[in-house]
C-alpha cells in the first residue's frame, strides 16, 4: 500500500514540476521576447481561456527558444554570459512565481473565510428574523383577539385571568416574547371612570424608569399614581411574566410612549429601542401594536388611525436570551461572535446582543442587516470569528516548495551549463591536443621518412664497399666477417624501406602505381626468393593460381609482391614443417562455389599437415556478403579484377591474446619473438594498409600449433581484356620462348594428394603440357603401357610415393625401361638435402629419375626438364643479368630521343642506351625536340631533362601532348590520312623524365604535365627496365 | 710493365679514387657503357666534361666578377655542372656544386666566391686524376689488354 502511495505522491510531485517548468517556460519565454505580447500568467497556469491557442504560443516560443540556443552556442563567450543571464532570470522570476503563489492562494483563503464568515451571518440574521417575524406575527394575532373579544364585545368576554391563561398557552407560538401586555387608550376625560372600573389608579412608570429597583424590591403598590395626561395607556391584561406592569401607563414610559404612538400612526408593529426592562431589568425590546375599534382601510391617514385606535398590545423580546436560544440551535456557534446593534441612531449604535471587546482583533467582520418589520427602526448583526484565522501553512508550503524546486532546477541547469562549458573546454583542450599530435605524427613521419632516406645513402655505400671488400683476397675469416656485415646491412636497408613505406603510409604519400604485370611471374619470383629457406627447413612451398585469373594485370607488381613477401616471410619464419600455399583466386570463385580448396579436411593439404579452416580468414571481408564489386571506388577501373589471395602455412601459429594487434604496427606477437625471428613487426602493418590501397581487405585465421592462413583481397584491372590478343591464360604462356619445346607433350603426374597435384599440374601446364594425373605407380604403369593414342613424355612423381616403397619404386623403373621409347622420370623433392639427391642428380643416367625441386615454377621445371631432356640450356643468370638482357631485348633497334643541356649528360645517356642496343638521337634543348617530335612520331621514346633552359622539360613536353592530340583528332574527324591510318588511331609517344633529384612532387608533377615516367639521371639499370617495360611491354599490342 | 700489372694498377688507383670520394659508382657505370662498339666512350665523355667544364667555370667566374651578380645565370652555370659531374661520377665536384647552389640561393657572394675557389681547385684535382687514369688506360688498350671495371 504505502508502495502505492508513495508512486502516487512522486506522479504528483512530477506532474506539478511539469507544469511549474512549462509555466516557467512560458513566463522565460515572456520576459525574454519583450514583443511577444502579454500573456497573464494566472491564467497561464489555470490554464487560460485558450489552451489550444496558449499551448501553441509556448511551443512556438520553446522553438524560439532552441533556435537562439542553437545560434548563441556557437560562441562560448555568448552562451556562457546567456545561460548566466538565463539562470538569473530563472531564479528572480521563480522567487516571484512563489511570491506571488503565496499571496494569490492566501488571498483564495482569506476570501473563503470571508464568504464563510458572510454566509453563517447571514443565515443567523435570517433565522433571527424569521423567529421574530413568528413572534410578531403571533402577538399581533392577539391584538387582533383583544380587538374581537374585548371591544368587539360588550361586556368584555376577557378579563385579565383569562388573558394571562391565554398567553400562557400560546406561549410556544412566540418563542421570543417574554410576555405580552395589553394597554387600553384612556382618555383624561374617562380616567375616572376608567379607574372606578378597574379599582386602581393608572400609575405612571417613569419613576421606575429613572430610579430602577431591584426586582424584589418592585412593589407596584408603591407606584406614583400617573399625572393628568391628555391620555393614558394603562396595561389592563398582561402575561403571567409580566403581570407587574398591570396598571402601569405605557404613555408615561419615554420609549414606551414613543412607540405607542408611532404604532398607532402606522398601524404596524413597531419596536423599541433596546432598554433595561423593569423588573428583570433585562435589555429586551417591545414590540407594540396598535388594537384599533374598527376595522381600518390598508391607506388610513395616521390622524383616522389614531382616532379608531382602542389600545396597544405589546411584547417583549428578551434579545440576549433570543440570540442564544437561537445561536445554540445552530452548530457552529462557537466559532463566531455575533453581536446584534441597534443602528437607528447612526452615530451611537445600542448594542442588543454581546459586546464587541471579547471579539478578536481580526479586522474580518461581516455586518447583516436585520428587518424586524418597523421601518423605523434598524438593526444590524456583526459577526466575527471568535479565533484569529490560523496561519496559512499550505500556502507557505507550498511557495516554498516552488522555491526550493525551482532553485533545485536553477541549480541542475547551472550545474549541467557548468558541465557543458567544461566538457566543452576539454573538447576545444583534447582537439588542440589532438591537433599537436596529429603534427607531431606528420612531423614524425616526416623525419623518418627524411632519417631513412638519409641513412639509405651511406648503406648504399657501405655494401658497395663489402661487395667490392668480398671480391677481394680474404681469408675464409675475413670472408664471414664481410658476409655477416653484408647480411646486417642487406637487413637494415630493408627495414629502412620498411620504415619508409610505413612513414609514407603514414603521410598518405604512398601511391600505386598502375601497370601491366604478369602474376604468375612475381609469385614465381617470390618462390623462389623463399625457395633457399624453405628447403633448409624442409618446409613445402606451393604457388596456385586459378586458370581463370587473367594473365597481365595492371596494377602495381611491387606492392603486391610485398604483400605476398611480408606475408610469406611470416610464414616462414613461423613453419618449422609442413608446408606454406600460395592461392590465388578469382573472389567471384570463391564466392560462387564456396567448395573451391576450401574444404580442409586434414589430409587433403598439401604436405598432409592439418591446417585452419581457410574460410574463416575472409568470412569478414565486405566484399563477400554483398553483391557487386566490393569497393565503390572500382569504378577506375574498366575491367575490375577481384583477386583473393591467401597464405596458408603449418606454423606455430598466432596466440590468441595476439590476434586483435596482429595488424599494429611495431607489435609482435611477444617479446621473444623479435628476439627469436627478428623483424620489427611493420610488415603486417604495411601489408594492410597497401591491401587497402588496392581496395582489398586483409583477414587471418589462426590456431596455435596447426598454422594461420592470411587471405587478402585486392582489385587489379585486367590487363588482357583491352586487347582480343589474349584468351585463354594458357595459351599466352606458351608464347613465352622458353617453353615453347614442351608444347604439346604430355605428362603423367603420380601423386595421391589432390591438392599437391592440382598444384604441380598448374605448374606444369604452364608449360603448354599435358597432365593426366594418377595416384600412384601401378596406375600410372597401366596408364603408359594401356594408352598408346597419347604418347606420354615424361612421368612425374612426387617424392613421398617414391620413397614409399623403394622395391617397387626400382620395379617402376625396371617396367619402364622395358618400354620402347621411355618417357623421362623425374621426382618431385622438397629438399635438396635429401639423401638421395647426389645420385639422382642427372636424370641423364638411365633409370635414375631426374629430380626438380620444389618449390615448384615453371621456369624452374622448364629448366630441369631442358636439362633432363637434351634441350639447349639456357644460362639462368642473375637477377640484374636478366633485366640487363631483357632491357637489351627491349631497346634494340628503337629510336630514341635524348633532351638534354647537358652535352655530359647527354652523351653519358646516350652511350647508356645505346649500350642496350637502342638508335639514339641527342638534342640539346627543349625547343629542337619539339620540332623533332611531331606526330606522326619516328621515335619510340623520349628521354627528356627537366631542367633547360629556354624550355624546360615539363614545357615541351606539354607541347608535344597538345600536338599529338590535335593531330589524333584530326586523323580521327578527317578518315583519309591512309597510311598512319592502321598504325595507330592514337599517338602517344613515351617521354620519361630524367631527373637527378627523385622527389615524390616531381614525380607527380611529371604526371601532370603528360610524361610517362621518370628515370633517375645516372642510369641504373633496373629502374630504367621497369620504366622502359612499362610502355614498350604495352607497346608490343601493335607491333607483333 | 705487363698488362695484368697495369691492370692492377688503374684498379688500385681507380679504388682510391672511391675512396677519396673524387668518383663514385656513376664512374664505373659509365665505363660499363664501353664496349668493342664505342671504344672511347670513357675518354670521349670525359674530354667533354673538361671542355664542359672549363666553358661553365669561366663563365661563373666571370659571372661572379661583375658589378651585379646574376644569380640566375651563377645558378643555372653551377646547376650544369652539377648535372655533369654527377654524370661522370665526379662526387666531390658535385658535392661542391650543392653547396654552391645553396649560397647562390642565398645570394650570398662571400660564400659563392668561396665555392667557386674550392670548385676549381677540385676540378682540377678531378682532371689530374682522370688524366692519369685515362692514360693508364691508354696504355692497357695500346697494351691489348681490356679495361678492369670496378665492380659495385
Amino acid at each position: 500500500m504505502s508502495l502505492v502511495h508513495v508512486l502516487g505522491f512522486g506522479l504528483k510531485v512530477g506532474h506539478l514540476i511539469w507544469m511549474i517548468c512549462w509555466w516557467f517556460v512560458s513566463v522565460i519565454s515572456m520576459n525574454w521576447f519583450g514583443n511577444g505580447g502579454i500573456m497573464d500568467p494566472k491564467m497561464s497556469l489555470l490554464g487560460g481561456k485558450d489552451p489550444i491557442g496558449w499551448w501553441e504560443r509556448v511551443l512556438g516560443r520553446i522553438s524560439l527558444i532552441h533556435h537562439h540556443c542553437s545560434q548563441y552556442v556557437g560562441s562560448k563567450r555568448v552562451s556562457n554570459t546567456w545561460w548566466r543571464k538565463l539562470l538569473y532570470t530563472w531564479l528572480v522570476g521563480s522567487t516571484i512565481c512563489s511570491m506571488w503563489t503565496f499571496f494569490y492562494m492566501s488571498s483564495q483563503a482569506a476570501e473563503k473565510r470571508k464568504e464563510t464568515l458572510t454566509s453563517m451571518c447571514d443565515e443567523r440574521a435570517r433565522m433571527l428574523q424569521d423567529q421574530f417575524n413568528v413572534s410578531m406575527n403571533h402577538v399581533q394575532a392577539i391584538s387582533i383577539l383583544i380587538s374581537t373579544f374585548h371591544h368587539g364585545k360588550n361586556p368584555s368576554v376577557i378579563d385579565q385571568r383569562t388573558f394571562a391563561r391565554y398567553a400562557e398557552r400560546t406561549a410556544f407560538e412566540r418563542p421570543l416574547t417574554s410576555g405580552v401586555a395589553y394597554a387600553v387608550r384612556v382618555l383624561h376625560s374617562e380616567r375616572e371612570q376608567f379607574e372606578k372600573q378597574h379599582g386602581w389608579t393608572i400609575k405612571r412608570m417613569d419613576t421606575i424608569e429613572q430610579k430602577p429597583v431591584h426586582k424584589d424590591d418592585y412593589e407596584p403598590e408603591n407606584l406614583e399614581p400617573s399625572p393628568i395626561q391628555e391620555e393614558y395607556a394603562p396595561v389592563i391584561f398582561a402575561q403571567d411574566t409580566v403581570s407587574h406592569v398591570v396598571s402601569l401607563d405605557m404613555l408615561s414610559g419615554k420609549e414606551d410612549r414613543e412607540n405607542v404612538l408611532r404604532a398607532r400612526a402606522s398601524g404596524k408593529g413597531v419596536l423599541t429601542a433596546p432598554f433595561r426592562l423593569l423588573k428583570t431589568n433585562r435589555l429586551g425590546v417591545i414590540l407594540t401594536f396598535a388594537v384599533y375599534k374598527m376595522d381600518l382601510p390598508a391607506n388610513a391617514t395616521p390622524n383616522e388611525r389614531i382616532r379608531a385606535t382602542a389600545g396597544y398590545i405589546g411584547g417583549v423580546f428578551h434579545i440576549q436570551s433570543l440570540v442564544e436560544k437561537l445561536l445554540q440551535q445552530l452548530a457552529s456557534k462557537q466559532n463566531i461572535v455575533v453581536t446584534v446593534l441597534d443602528t437607528t441612531n447612526q452615530s451611537y449604535p445600542i448594542s442588543m446582543y454581546g459586546s464587541s471587546s471579547n471579539a478578536s482583533d481580526d479586522s474580518l467582520e461581516d455586518v447583516s442587516m436585520l428587518n424586524f418589520g418597523d421601518p423605523f427602526r434598524k438593526h444590524e448583526m456583526h459577526c466575527r470569528y471568535k479565533e484569529r484565522a490560523p496561519w496559512p501553512v499550505l500556502e507557505i508550503a507550498t511557495s516554498s516548495g516552488i522555491i526550493v524546486i525551482a532553485f533545485l532546477m536553477g541549480y541542475i541547469f547551472h550545474a549541467t551549463m557548468n558541465r557543458i562549458a567544461k566538457v566543452e573546454d576539454d573538447c576545444r583542450e583534447m582537439s588542440r591536443l589532438k591537433k599537436e599530435a596529429e603534427a607531431a605524427d606528420v612531423a614524425k613521419s616526416q623525419f623518418l621518412a627524411t632519417v631513412s632516406h638519409e641513412i639509405r645513402t651511406p648503406m648504399n655505400g657501405v655494401l658497395g664497399m663489402l661487395d667490392i671488400l668480398m671480391d677481394t683476397d680474404l681469408d675464409v675469416t675475413q670472408q664471414d666477417y664481410v658476409r655477416t656485415a653484408q647480411a646486417s646491412g642487406k637487413a637494415l636497408v630493408s627495414l629502412i624501406n620498411e620504415v619508409l613505406d610505413q612513414a609514407k603510409i603514414e603521410s598518405g604519400k604512398l601511391e600505386l602505381e598502375a601497370v601491366q604485370f604478369d602474376l604468375r611471374a612475381i609469385l614465381d619470383d617470390v618462390l623462389s626468393l623463399f625457395s633457399g629457406k624453405s628447403q633448409e627447413k624442409g618446409v613445402e612451398l606451393a604457388v596456385y593460381i586459378s586458370d581463370r585469373v587473367p594473365d597481365k594485370l595492371i596494377g602495381d607488381p611491387g606492392r603486391f609482391r610485398q604483400i605476398i613477401t611480408n606475408l610469406m616471410g611470416n610464414s616462414i619464419k613461423f613453419t618449422e614443417k609442413g608446408h606454406i600455399f600460395v592461392t590465388v583466386y578469382l573472389v567471384e570463385e570463391v564466392r560462387d562455389s564456396s567448395d573451391v580448396e576450401t574444404i580442409s579436411s586434414p589430409r587433403n593439404t598439401l604436405s598432409g599437415f592439418p591446417v585452419p579452416e581457410r574460410r574463416l580468414s575472409w568470412s569478414k571481408f565486405r566484399g563477400f556478403s554483398q553483391e557487386g564489386p566490393p569497393c565503390p571506388s572500382l569504378s577506375s577501373f574498366s575491367h575490375p579484377v577481384n583477386l583473393i589471395v591467401s597464405v596458408e602455412d603449418t606454423g606455430e601459429g598466432i596466440p590468441l591474446e595476439a590476434h586483435p594487434r596482429i595488424f599494429t604496427p611495431f607489435v609482435q606477437v611477444g617479446p621473444s619473438i623479435s628476439r627469436t625471428h627478428g623483424g620489427t613487426g611493420i610488415g603486417l602493418s604495411i601489408s594492410k594498409c597497401l591491401v587497402g590501397l588496392m581496395n582489398g581487405e586483409i583477414g587471418f585465421v589462426s590456431e596455435p600449433r596447426v598454422g594461420s592462413t592470411f587471405t587478402f583481397t585486392a582489385v587489379f584491372d585486367n590487363g588482357c581484356s583491352s586487347s582480343g590478343d589474349y584468351g585463354d591464360p594458357q595459351i599466352n604462356s606458351q608464347s613465352n620462348p622458353s617453353t615453347l619445346e614442351f608444347h604439346g607433350m604430355t605428362a603423367l603426374l603420380v601423386d595421391p594428394r589432390p591438392v599437391r597435384a592440382k598444384v604441380s599440374r598448374y605448374h606444369i601446364q604452364r608449360l603448354g603440357i599435358h597432365v593426366e594425373v594418377v595416384p600412384d605407380l601401378n596406375h600410372s604403369l597401366s596408364s603408359v603401357t594401356n594408352c598408346k593414342t597419347t604418347k606420354i613424355d615424361m612421368i612425374i612423381v612426387e617424392e613421398e610415393v617414391w620413397d614409399k616403397n623403394s622395391g617397387s619404386s626400382a620395379l617402376f623403373v625396371n617396367q619402364l625401361s622395358d618400354q620402347g621409347v621411355a618417357p623421362k622420370l623425374f621426382i618431385l623433392t622438397n629438399s635438396i638435402s635429401s639423401s638421395r639427391t647426389g645420385n639422382r642428380s642427372s636424370g641423364k643416367i638411365q633409370g635414375c629419375p631426374a629430380v626438380i625441386t620444389k618449390p615448384l615454377r615453371s621456369s624452374m621445371i622448364a629448366a630441369s626438364l631442358q636439362r633432363a631432356m637434351g634441350f639447349r640450356n639456357r644460362a639462368i643468370t642473375r637477377n640484374g643479368e636478366i633485366s640487363r638482357l631483357a632491357l637489351r631485348s627491349l631497346l634494340r633497334g628503337r629510336k630514341i630521343l635524348v633532351v638534354d643541356d647537358n652535352d655530359v649528360n647527354l652523351k653519358v645517356a646516350a652511350g647508356a642506351l645505346k649500350k642496350y642496343g637502342a638508335d639514339v638521337l641527342c638534342v640539346n634543348s627543349g625547343i629542337k625536340a619539339i620540332s623533332l617530335l611531331k606526330p606522326p612520331h619516328h621515335f619510340d621514346a623520349c628521354f627528356m631533362d627537366i631542367q633547360m633552359p629556354v624550355m624546360d622539360g615539363f614545357e615541351a613536353t606539354k607541347r608535344i601532348r597538345a600536338a599529338e592530340q590535335s593531330f589524333n583528332s584530326e586523323s580521327q574527324h578527317g578518315d583519309g590520312h591512309g597510311e598512319a591510318q592502321g598504325r595507330a588511331k592514337n599517338w602517344h609517344l613515351p617521354v620519361l623524365a630524367m631527373t637527378a633529384d627523385v622527389i615524390h612532387a616531381t614525380h607527380e608533377q611529371c604526371l601532370r604535365y603528360g610524361m610517362d615516367g621518370y628515370v633517375s639521371k645516372p642510369f641504373e639499370a633496373e629502374q630504367l627496365y621497369r620504366e622502359v617495360s612499362r610502355f614498350f611491354a604495352s607497346e608490343t599490342n601493335w607491333t607483333l | 710493365m705487363d698488362v695484368g700489372q697495369m691492370q692492377k694498377r688503374l684498379l688500385d688507383y681507380m679504388n682510391s679514387l672511391l675512396k677519396e670520394g673524387i668518383l663514385d659508382s656513376q664512374f664505373a657505370q659509365l665505363q660499363q657503357l664501353q664496349d668493342e662498339s664505342n671504344p672511347d666512350f670513357v675518354a670521349e665523355v670525359v674530354n667533354l666534361f673538361f671542355t664542359d667544364s672549363e666553358n661553365l667555370i669561366n663563365d661563373l667566374s666571370n659571372a661572379l666578377g661583375q658589378q651585379n651578380v646574376d644569380f640566375k645565370k651563377v645558378d643555372s652555370c653551377v646547376h650544369q655542372l652539377k648535372g655533369s659531374s654527377a654524370s661522370i661520377g665526379a662526387q666531390r665536384l658535385k658535392n661542391t656544386c650543392i653547396s654552391f647552389r645553396k649560397f647562390c640561393d642565398e645570394q650570398n657572394l662571400q660564400a659563392c666566391l668561396m665555392c667557386l675557389q674550392e670548385m676549381q681547385q677540385e676540378y682540377l684535382l678531378l682532371r689530374s686524376k682522370l688524366d692519369v687514369l685515362l692514360q693508364v688506360e691508354k696504355q692497357i688498350v695500346a697494351a691489348g689488354g681490356s679495361i678492369p671495371i670496378m665492380e659495385f
